[in-house]
């Protein structure tokens, strides 16, 4: 390439790339002016700003507990996939290696059955009988560890594949560990970078669940994004300050997960 | 060692049973359920379910609309990701971590708070419909309409592809374009015989998750249209979680044509990946 033509090239891809920025960004920067507006219809520009609508919505206690229940569910199924994926992912590595290919077929299925599919079984399966689940928050904790299962097996992975586990647990053995103390002492604090990464990104991802929560529970144990659905005939400013307050906390969460990220590699 | 070995290897199989529990009662069995009372009719056994979906004008609209819907948001979206991602690799790294990273954290944007922005930018009195119309440009947009719903889908298939296709430019070296440059080829040739062909695959792939995440989409199109807008996710839901027409079999009936969908799709995706350049190196 010469000279002459690499300028109007990087030229080019600058602006395509803010381009692109600018259409991820115009949703989230039109909810953001909404949120802050004392009132804004039939013109382009909105006419004062306030901050009421935050205020409005960080005291409504039916907000806060949404808020809470959805933290409570999150953290719920996060714990249960971490205590069921980790044991799966030693034996796995470290037993019963050819597992692996059939675990890669099984963590599909969360991703290739919509929640919708997976809701009609579930509420014919769970909705009475011994396990009548369905409209309490014990339904979706278990669901959410199958749509955390894919990330979490798949980073936590990566992570086993780079510290080399069989070395490790050999090296630990011959100095005396047991099976147990190995896997607690060494290979546990190896794991924790890859582990917190995926929790991080599971975590947003869960919170920004609603099927599941909306078809399986709905209002009798109302989550953020059900409450953020019902509220739909509120005012717009006050769902808007809802939405800038739900991703404020996403954010804080991917870019935790990012940071990780970075110190890792 | 030798002798406790066989003991271990039952332990270990005993660490996987809980996981194994857990995955079959909340994937498995709901799965299992849908296939199976998908050829429940009545008291009897049979395709009944399945005739009635393919003679019912309502249903084949359904799929139609999820199918039209998923189509083109997949490939707008797709179009877009391809010259965001090339551009990204391209740009100073520091504008280049920031957009990826923004871009990363708008993929959560989705669901129902992404409805809501979009009825706040683009709904009947949203300000980017203002402009646009003051401007001249449009004479009216409704979000609520089929084409409103491919603008919104788009919007939250362009992280999702940037951050699957991003990687994929990895396979396109920057000397192959020199080389093309120096033996006469142009932007055009080498794109058309060099930069395509090698990206078929991530490009079959990444289109296929697409298609994917579109069909199965329920959150935001009920969000927007509390249910009124007649799309697979929303007619399997509303038999089974509605307040009239509870219907589960039905719904399991309708539920294994979007399965069915996603399969079709996934084979057409290995059929086309075999015939690609790419998997013959």
């Amino acid at each position: 390439m010469s000279r002459a033509d690499a300028k109007p090239a990087a030229l080019y891809h600058r602006t395509v790339v803010w381009l692109l920025f600018l259409i991820l960004l115009l949703p989230l920067a039109g909810t953001l002016l909404y949120s802050l507006s004392t009132s804004w219809s039939a013109t382009i520009l909105p006419s004062g700003l306030t901050f009421k609508w935050y205020v409005a919505l960080w005291s409504d206690p039916r907000f806060l507990a949404a808020f809470g229940q959805s933290l409570l569910v999150c953290f719920g199924s996060l714990l249960l996939a971490t205590a069921l994926i980790l044991p799966l992912l030693f034996v796995v590595h470290y037993h019963f290696p050819k597992l692996d290919g059939l675990m890669n077929i099984l963590i599909l299925l969360p991703f290739a059955v919509p929640p919708v599919v997976s809701s009609v079984g579930l509420l014919q399966v769970y909705g009475s009988g011994p396990l009548a689940m369905v409209g309490t928050p014990w339904i979706l904790i278990g669901c959410y560890f199958t749509v955390a299962l894919p990330f979490m097996y798949r980073a936590i992975t990566n992570n086993l594949q780079a510290i080399n586990l069989r070395d490790l647990m050999d090296a630990a053995q011959l100095l005396g560990a047991s099976t147990w103390q190995a896997a607690f002492l060494v290979v546990l604090p190896n794991l924790r970078k890859g582990l917190m990464v995926s929790l991080f990104l599971s975590f947003s991802f869960l919170f920004g669940e609603f099927v599941f929560a909306n078809l399986l529970v709905g209002t009798r144990y109302e989550t953020l994004q059900v409450y953020l659905n019902n509220m739909k005939n509120s005012s717009g400013h006050f769902n808007s300050a809802l939405v800038i307050s739900y991703f404020f906390f996403v954010l804080i969460f991917t870019w935790a997960a990012t940071r990780l990220n970075k110190d890792n590699s | 060692m030798t002798a406790s070995k066989p003991r271990g290897k039952w332990l270990a199989l005993l660490c996987l049973l809980p996981f194994a529990i857990f995955f079959i009662a909340f994937q498995i069995a709901p799965l299992a359920w849908v296939a199976v009372h998908s050829l429940s009719v009545g008291d009897s056994w049979g395709l009944g379910n399945f005739a009635k979906i393919f003679s019912s004008k309502f249903y084949l609209q359904a799929i139609k609309h999820s199918l039209q819907i998923a189509f083109w948001s997949s490939l707008f979206g797709i179009v877009i990701a391809v010259l965001g991602s090339y551009s990204l690799r391209q740009v100073d790294s520091k504008l280049r971590d920031f957009v990826m990273a923004f871009s990363n954290m708008t993929s959560n944007f989705a669901g129902v708070p992404l409805a809501f922005a979009f009825i706040i930018i683009l709904g009947f009195n949203g300000a980017l419909t203002l402009l646009l119309k003051q401007a001249g440009i449009i004479e009216d947009f409704n979000l609520y309409s089929k084409t409103g719903l491919i603008v919104l889908y788009t919007y939250f298939q362009i992280p999702l592809g940037v951050l699957l296709l991003y990687p994929a430019f990895d396979a396109l070296r920057e000397d192959w374009r020199e080389s093309a440059a120096l033996l006469g080829a142009g932007t055009w040739d080498f794109w058309r015989h060099i930069g395509l062909p090698v990206l078929t695959p991530a490009l079959l792939g990444t289109f296929v998750i697409l298609l994917a995440n579109a069909l199965g989409a329920y959150a935001t199109v009920y969000a927007l249209t509390t249910g009124n807008f007649n799309v697979l996710p929303i007619r399997i839901a509303a038999m089974v979680a509605g307040d009239i027409s509870l219907n589960p079999d039905m719904a399991s009936a309708l539920a294994m044509v979007l399965v069915g969908l996603m399969v079709v799709i996934t084979a057409a995706h290995q059929w086309l990946l075999k015939r690609s350049y790419h998997v013959a190196r």
